[in-house]
């Protein structure tokens, strides 16, 4: 009966509905997807030098039916050299330690201004985002200024006369964790100021009220509900740093090679564009597999909070 | 009221025996003992020096409006918050300055505050754990109470899986689980739906009475701390006004808050103007008739008084009643609402002052009712007036 009567503003309810969905979703097939299937049609190819530098994947003058012309031998060459593993491994070994450290700093932070008074929380949060203010690039290399054998910090410490020498702070694994950390902080503190500040404090009284002390009620209570903001920002940060390239390319040292860097070169030194192809297929392969298995973890668990 | 009268209004509760009313018994030690206890927050006073002593095993009420400083009272018997001043003692060991955690008191919050990502077993269990309890002895425990709170078949159940009511149960079974000397319970029935809420207030009696553990329960409800509470302290702006049986802040409240937040009164205010017998007559302007009220040795003639008078006990009729002890005013009726099983009348009396009358609905087909604007009588016994003089 009442279905009858809602019908027709529930047809346009879900027309528009439908809409709103729809438009992002065709902003990622064009600009995302599209794209993809080139990069993964690419690396099939081999390299030749000409324009475009590949060779076609389809011989469709020939009659017969062997027109496919793509190969496996850059996925294959991927496994053979070294060179491409332990760029993937040490990208994650980087990405995954800048990902903690981002956690262990920002988890307090976030935690600090979801209890901040309100009146001085806005500001907070606008610190936060404030270095998003200036460009990229330029705080980047403010970090080179402040980490370079007469930089900042090498003057301070030896004006105090914690040091005689300069250290070597510049081109090392330290200034590109530096780098990574700075850069995404403020992606790891949102998502959980966004969790911890709805988090309901009546939870945190009746856990000490049973008896847990302030350690025990965070472990029991703060760190469970706020597994979503958690989870949220370590992947708001392990994607994007997994394949940083200008970070390590400006701040970090020579050894220091990630897969982005790897890919740059493929690219743009050896304009190997079938190869490097096959690096970003790989490389979306091993970002998508965990993301695929969170996504699966969070299916059987959402029937708990939220 | 006499002692007989006492101990009527204290049979059906729980906890208490009716004999040994413990309030009553001079040299009974209470369990809680709450001394000038005080506090603030940025200055403004919430609790202001309170003093209040609850016996073991009562089903003791807080009662006030919101704001009133009976939230603030019972976190800090909880350990949410510290006093500026004053003490607590529970069974003799004071209790001001102990941490949540390490205090033989639990508390049911009003939102529950279910952990939502435990099932109900490891809720329950959770504060027997960190008692460090062994494993089967929890599981002996927890499947008892739930058993209480029949919740057993829930067990396996995440919060969001239960129904408002089952939580609440959930709730309480947490807190009762690990047989605190006191269970504190905030507003633990005002997010329930109606029927539900008659029904639990009589579990909650029921469970109160098994266990033998000493309840406070603050609630902004006359009509629950009516029923559920061996004693009623009410507060408003930080004190308490009245302390006492339900019985007797209902039938003889001290003051003109109390009279007005138990239920509806019809207050009359007016000077004692002479003295007949047993009892006195008041007069005011908001009246023709000189009310009567029972004599009273603390009241002297001349004397600012306020006269309540609860509807129930005022009789509505088309023709005057007299007598000595009876109070008698003409007027029309203003206003019926029917409440089904009982009548309420607002009647308006010659001098303008508007009194409310409910009356028993006794029968289904009533003969000569009382209409709209017609011209009643309204009455009741000089043991009916209550005198006020604050």
């Amino acid at each position: 009966m009442s279905s009858k009567l809602k019908s027709k503003p529930e047809f346009a309810d879900r027309t528009w509905r439908y809409f709103v969905i729809s438009v992002p979703y065709v902003w990622l097939l064009v600009f995302f997807f599209i794209p993809f299937l080139f990069v993964f049609k690419i690396s099939f190819s081999d390299p030749i030098i000409a324009q475009p530098p590949f060779t076609p994947l389809f011989d469709w003058s020939k009659d017969s039916f062997d027109v496919f012309l793509g190969t496996l031998d850059n996925y294959r060459f991927l496994t053979e050299d070294n060179l491409y593993w332990l760029s993937y491994l040490k990208s994650a070994r980087v990405a995954a330690i800048s990902t903690l450290l981002c956690l262990l700093l920002g988890y307090p932070m976030a935690y600090g201004i979801a209890r901040a008074e309100s009146t001085i929380r806005n500001l907070l949060l606008l610190l936060v985002i404030l270095p998003f203010w200036t460009s990229f690039l330029l705080r980047v290399y403010a970090w080179m200024g402040m980490l370079s054998t007469h930089g900042v910090i090498n003057n301070v410490l030896m004006w105090i006369g914690l040091i005689d020498q300069p250290l070597k702070l510049l081109y090392t694994d330290f200034a590109v964790y530096m780098g990574i950390v700075y850069t995404y902080l403020p992606f790891m503190i949102l998502p959980l100021y966004a969790n911890l500040e709805r988090l309901d404090l009546s939870l945190h009284e009746a856990a000490a009220d049973l008896g847990a002390r302030p350690f025990q009620v965070f472990r029991d209570v703060t760190i469970p509900m706020s597994l979503p903001g958690i989870i949220a920002g370590c992947l708001l940060v392990f994607i994007p740093a997994l394949g940083e390239y200008v970070i390590p390319a400006l701040l970090g040292g020579v050894d220091s090679l990630m897969i982005g860097r790897t890919l740059y070169n493929e690219f743009f030194l050896n304009r190997d564009w079938p190869l490097a192809s096959a690096v970003a297929t790989v490389l979306l392969f091993i970002l998508v597999i965990p993301m695929m298995i969170f996504q699966k973890y969070q299916v059987t668990t959402s029937d708990g909070p939220e | 009221m006499t002692e007989q009268e006492q101990r009527q209004s204290d049979q059906k509760k729980p906890g208490v025996e009716p004999d040994k009313a413990p309030w009553l018994n001079k040299d009974a030690e209470p369990y809680i003992k709450i001394e000038t206890l005080t506090k603030q927050f940025d200055g403004v006073t919430v609790v202001d020096d309170v003093n209040l002593d609850i016996y073991e095993g009562e089903l003791f009420a807080i009662l006030g409006a919101s704001g009133c400083g009976k939230t603030t009272l019972l976190r800090m018997l909880a350990g949410f918050e510290t006093p500026n001043a004053g003490r607590i003692l529970i069974d003799g060991v004071d209790m001001t300055h102990i941490p949540p955690y390490e205090r033989p008191v639990n508390m049911m919050f009003q939102s529950y505050a279910v952990f939502p990502h435990m099932s109900v077993q490891k809720n329950v269990a959770y504060g027997l754990v960190k008692e460090g309890i062994a494993k089967t002895e929890i599981n002996r425990r927890v499947a008892e109470i739930l058993e209480l709170v029949q919740l057993s078949d829930f067990k396996g159940r995440k919060p969001h899986q239960l129904s408002g009511g089952q939580r609440q149960r959930v709730a309480l079974a947490r807190s009762l689980v690990k047989k605190p000397k006191v269970l504190l319970l905030d507003e633990p029935l005002a997010a329930l739906d109606k029927k539900l809420r008659e029904r639990t207030q009589f579990e909650l009696m029921n469970l109160q009475d098994q266990l033998g553990i000493t309840f406070v329960v603050v609630t902004h409800d006359q009509e629950e701390a009516m029923t559920l509470a061996t004693r009623i302290a009410v507060m408003n702006e930080g004190g308490f006004i009245q302390t006492g049986t339900p019985h007797q802040v209902y039938e003889f409240p001290s003051n003109r808050f109390v009279a007005d937040f138990f239920g509806a009164t019809n207050l009359f205010e007016g000077e004692v103007s002479r003295v007949a017998g047993d009892c006195m007559h008041i007069q005011g302007d908001e009246y023709n008739e000189a009310l009567k009220a029972q004599l009273s040795p603390e009241i002297e003639k001349g004397e600012k008084v306020w006269i309540a008078v609860r509807p129930e006990k005022i009789s509505i009729a088309k023709e005057p009643v007299e007598g000595e002890r009876v109070t008698s005013l003409k007027g029309i009726v203003w206003d019926i609402g029917y409440y089904g099983n009982l009548s309420v009348y607002r009647v308006k009396t010659e001098a303008g002052k508007v009194v409310q009358v409910s009356t028993q609905n006794q029968r289904r087909l009533a003969e000569g009712t009382i209409d709209w604007d017609e011209e009643v009588y309204i009455s009741w016994d000089a043991s009916s007036s209550i005198v006020l003089t604050e």
